[in-house]
């Protein structure tokens, strides 16, 4: 990919140079302008971390790395503290993942494997399509759907069946963690099976056919010799999942009931640091707790960063593999 | 290429054209508690006077941070701004009252057909916790003869800085000697228990969807809504229901602005009433903001207080309207 | 049992759990759309397209201002966004060595995952508090910033689809490099790269979070781009966390209109998708 000067040939007929051909050698100038173009993006991406890091310079010199074992937010003490937010953050995306893995897995081996062709894509172009809906738009359905199905058939079932436990405790509300963690988790699902779906399908045929070949069921085949080649792909698709879920603000913050505690119940209302931002920032008159807030968002940005990059080197390491 | 370029230039004219428009915008932000009416005001004001001002309900918290900020051209807050966050402002805000209103207990509550009755401490020992049922022995004797569910409380209360969480913390810090001590009066309560939501919106919509809830509103939103809401017990001993004419005899013992009328004496006050204000830079640069901000002032002095009663909000008590006419000369 | 009808009995059983996964996931996913469609459909009049906000507790008016909106700041936030993605993009594709190229495109992978809250507040910091006043630009310079690494990458990916035999055909013929790229190798994959402009525009279409401090919100018509500017997903938001039924009629008939706006770009770029690559194999 070498920038090569081209020779420019002499014009033929001695016409006036246009703007045109005065452009035709100029392969330098197209080098020059696409990099400033692309060092923009750098630019961009510098200028982000340099807000963030000077914005919340307050927040971090007064709090430190007391910071992330703080369970403070008391606007009145001016004491802010990130845990509560960092644990709702957490615990929803957990949640998500814990039912969007199993089904999501399920449904992409269902897809990869075993449904005819047209049936596959025709779901898949569907769940994909389903990939694109904005958060708000989940939000909207879930307050009107989920919140009453959560506080009015499953919570209380929950705490009947389970409530000896300290994760069923309290009054069934219907908005909490729960009800986030679920609108995540269906967020999440798009992701999950179709990358995974596409990791499985990648696989080459000869591994299914020689566990077949051996002797194996269709689910032996499936779950002993295609998942495992794939696994990388899969654990990529949940990375990216788990990113989006860390990150998504609109459709939690409309169903988390907004209470900057920390409970052990899933039953309880929580918060996560995307909903407080959105929630707070637009009345952060004092200087500390607009940095405070900046500082989770923050926390935040290197938190998804980690889990991308991982999920990124998940998902190369997969192509890589595959290829080989 | 020429035909290229008048198309350009024309596409670039009208994008920018049209930031040159004669008519005067005007941005406002701060309390959901007035929203209501101050929706009504600017929507008549700009049929009338061509100006439009566009106002966004973000709290109280919120339309005195924006102000500090600079990013609108007038705030509205329920509550008093501070001496420490006038210091911060630009210019230090003209304080002028718009409305009076009240704060009403509204809650969710399947099988009850009267109206409950509370007291400020009753309604104190709610939102600390205390009473965690409807048919908790204090609810009770409160309410004889009303079928008061074996079912928890859900409190609901604000998530955002907020006058309305000001005015009705301040109301409980006046009745309640634990609500002082425990949380005392703020924009920004420790609320101990509870869920919250953005807005006098929010929390009605919440209380309005989850069923055993309580909350606290500005009087229009539980009207509007057709929502329940509970008598308060005022400070002469009388149970009565947030009306213009309770409201209003609250508003009728202060006597100069800004000032607190929660458990205000008199018999007929009701006791969570509260006025609402706008903060309006003394200085304002823009020729044509500052004209069209004091028209809008006069004719809310006038005008627009004939729109307060049909959204249920009292009208200024005439000495103050007085006062405040004179008050718009102070903004250069 | 003996082994073999035990491994069978798991085969049948764990096959029929993948296809309940599947009915669990698909059928949740189609009744949402359902549900929104329903009362979407229900909503929708004349008067939600044409009219301006009413207050609250009014019932009627519409959502005209918050479309026209949404068009404004996903017009400019393409504007800004796609140039800068397209030719960065080019440079990475064509251009450029083994470092630089590397850094870019760890970068946009990078702003790619940046959470939509975290872009509002740097557009807050950027745009809104320097000109000091809430406007359409902050809220399209927010939404450009989330749609840049998506075109970045994707134009990338399809300009280092094209064979490089076209490259070499069109330098053999004396063409320089840039009108190689400009007159060979985009056309070529043009389809592809205009599928991910779409799918990428349709994304920051619906973006909620970062606009509710940067274009802020506007009951009334905004003028030029200098102003606070009503959104539909902002609307869709206020609306429904609020007590009045007639706001949430309108926010299911502003929900439709949205997802109807995200779901025919994303068939459309498909399509477009689709019938690109079967000409090139043509």
């Amino acid at each position: 990919m070498s920038s090569s000067a081209a020779v420019s040939p002499p014009s033929a007929t001695g016409a006036k140079p246009t703007f045109f051909s005065r452009l035709k050698g100029g392969d330098q100038v197209a080098y020059l302008i696409t990099l400033l173009f692309a060092s923009i993006v750098l630019l961009i991406a510098v200028l982000i971390v340099y807000v963030l890091w000077q914005e919340s310079s307050l927040a971090r010199h007064k709090f430190g790395f007391g910071f992330f074992t703080s369970q403070a937010w008391d606007h009145n003490e001016e004491n802010y503290g990130a845990l509560p937010f960092i644990y709702g953050t957490l615990l929803t995306s957990f949640l998500a993942l814990l039912f969007a893995v199993p089904l999501g897995v399920g449904a992409a081996i269902f897809l990869a494997e075993l449904a005819p062709p047209k049936i596959s894509n025709a779901l898949t172009f569907m769940v994909e399509l389903l990939a694109a809906v904005p958060s708000v738009i989940y939000g909207l359905l879930a307050i009107f759907t989920l919140v009453p199905l959560m506080r009015d058939y499953v919570e209380p079932a929950l705490k009947s069946t389970l409530g000896f436990t300290p994760l069923f405790t309290g009054p069934a509300y219907g908005v909490g963690y729960l009800a986030a963690g679920a609108v995540l988790a269906i967020m999440t699902f798009p992701f999950i099976i179709s990358v995974s779906r596409e990791a499985l399908l990648d696989v080459p045929r000869e591994q299914r056919e020689a566990a077949l070949a051996l002797g194996a069921t269709r689910w032996e085949a499936t779950w002993q010799a295609v998942v495992p080649f794939a696994k990388l792909g899969i654990m990529g698709s949940i990375f990216l999942g788990l990113a989006r879920a860390l990150g998504e603000t609109m459709a939690v913050t409309m169903v988390i009931g907004n209470v900057p505690k920390i409970s052990a119940s899933l039953l309880s209302s929580g918060y996560t640091i995307a909903s407080v931002i959105a929630n707070e920032f637009a009345e952060a008159s004092s200087d500390i707790f607009r940095e405070s807030l900046i500082f989770l968002a923050l926390v935040l940005f290197l938190l998804t960063i980690v889990i991308n990059g991982a999920a990124r080197l998940l998902i190369i390491a997969t192509t890589r593999k595959g290829s080989s | 290429m020429k035909r290229q370029t008048v198309v350009g230039l024309a596409l670039v004219a009208g994008l920018f054209g049209t930031l040159a428009l004669a008519e005067t915008h005007i941005v406002a932000a701060g309390a959901t508690f007035p929203y209501p009416i101050y929706s009504k005001w600017f929507s008549e004001f700009k049929s009338e006077k061509g100006v439009e001002i566009n106002y966004q309900s973000v709290g109280s918290g919120g339309g005195i941070s924006q102000l500090t900020q600079g990013t609108v051209d007038f705030g509205a807050s329920d509550r008093p701004v501070t001496d420490a966050e006038i210091a911060k402002m630009k210019s230090k805000p003209v304080i002028f009252a718009t409305v009076l209103g009240g704060i009403v207990p509204t809650y969710n509550v399947t099988g009850i057909t009267k109206d409950m009755k509370f007291t400020g401490e009753a309604l104190a020992d709610i939102f600390l916790g205390t009473i965690t049922k409807w048919n908790d022995p204090a609810l009770k004797a409160l309410n004889p003869g009303v079928n008061l569910p074996n079912a928890d409380i859900v409190v609901v209360h604000r998530s955002d800085g907020s006058g309305t969480s000001f005015v009705f913390t301040d109301y409980l810090s006046k009745v309640s000697p634990q609500w002082k001590s425990k949380v005392g009066a703020n924009q920004s309560p420790n609320f101990p228990i509870g869920l919250a939501q953005k807005g006098n919106e929010g929390v009605a919509g919440l209380v309005k969807q989850t069923p055993g809830s309580i909350g606290y509103v500005e009087l229009n939103y539980a009207v509007q809504n057709k929502m329940a809401y509970g008598e308060m017990k005022n400070a002469a001993g009388n149970f009565l229901k947030a009306d213009l004419a309770s409201v209003s005899a609250a508003g009728a013992t202060a006597k100069t602005l800004p000032a607190s009328i929660t458990n205000a004496p008199g018999a007929n006050s009701y006791p969570i009433s509260s006025f609402t204000y706008l903060l309006i830079p003394s200085k304002i640069d823009d020729a044509a903001k500052r004209a069209a901000i004091k028209d809008f002032l006069s004719w809310m002095l006038v005008k627009g207080q004939t729109y307060n009663e049909g959204l249920d909000y009292a009208k200024l008590p005439a000495s103050i309207v007085a006062s405040e006419q004179k008050l718009i000369a102070e903004i250069h | 049992m003996s082994r073999l009808a035990w491994r069978n009995f798991v085969n049948e059983v764990m096959l029929s759990l993948t296809a309940v996964c599947t009915l669990l996931t698909v059928s949740t996913l189609i009744l949402i759309l359902g549900y929104l469609i329903w009362n979407g459909g229900k909503s929708l009049n004349w008067a939600f397209f044409t009219q301006l906000p009413k207050g609250p507790g009014e019932v009627g008016g519409g959502m005209a201002n918050a479309i026209v909106g949404t068009a404004k700041l996903v017009g400019l936030a393409s504007a800004i966004g796609i140039p800068i993605g397209f030719i960065a993009g080019i440079y990475l594709s064509e251009f450029g060595g083994v470092t630089f190229p590397f850094i870019i495109r760890y970068v946009a992978d990078l702003l790619n995952g940046v959470p939509s809250i975290v872009v509002g507040i740097f557009a807050y910091a950027i745009v809104v508090l320097p000109l000091k006043h809430f406007s359409a630009w902050a809220g399209s310079v927010a939404l450009a910033v989330m749609l840049i690494p998506v075109v970045v990458r994707n134009t990338e990916q399809f300009l280092q689809g094209v064979p490089q035999s076209l490259r070499e055909g069109a330098l053999s013929l004396g063409a320089s490099k840039w009108r190689t790229i400009v007159t060979v190798v985009v056309p070529a994959s043009i389809s592809g790269i205009l599928t991910g402009i779409i799918l990428g525009v349709a994304r920051i279409a619906g973006e909620t979070a970062p606009l509710i401090f940067t274009s802020f919100g506007n009951q009334f018509w905004s003028s030029g781009f200098n102003e606070p500017t009503s959104s539909l997903p902002v609307m869709i938001y206020n609306y429904a966390i609020s007590p009045y039924d007639d706001w949430h009629r309108q926010a299911w008939a502003a929900g439709l209109v949205l997802l109807a706006l995200v779901l025919v770009s994303n068939i459309l770029a498909r399509g477009i998708l689709g019938r690109g690559t079967a000409a090139n194999r043509a």
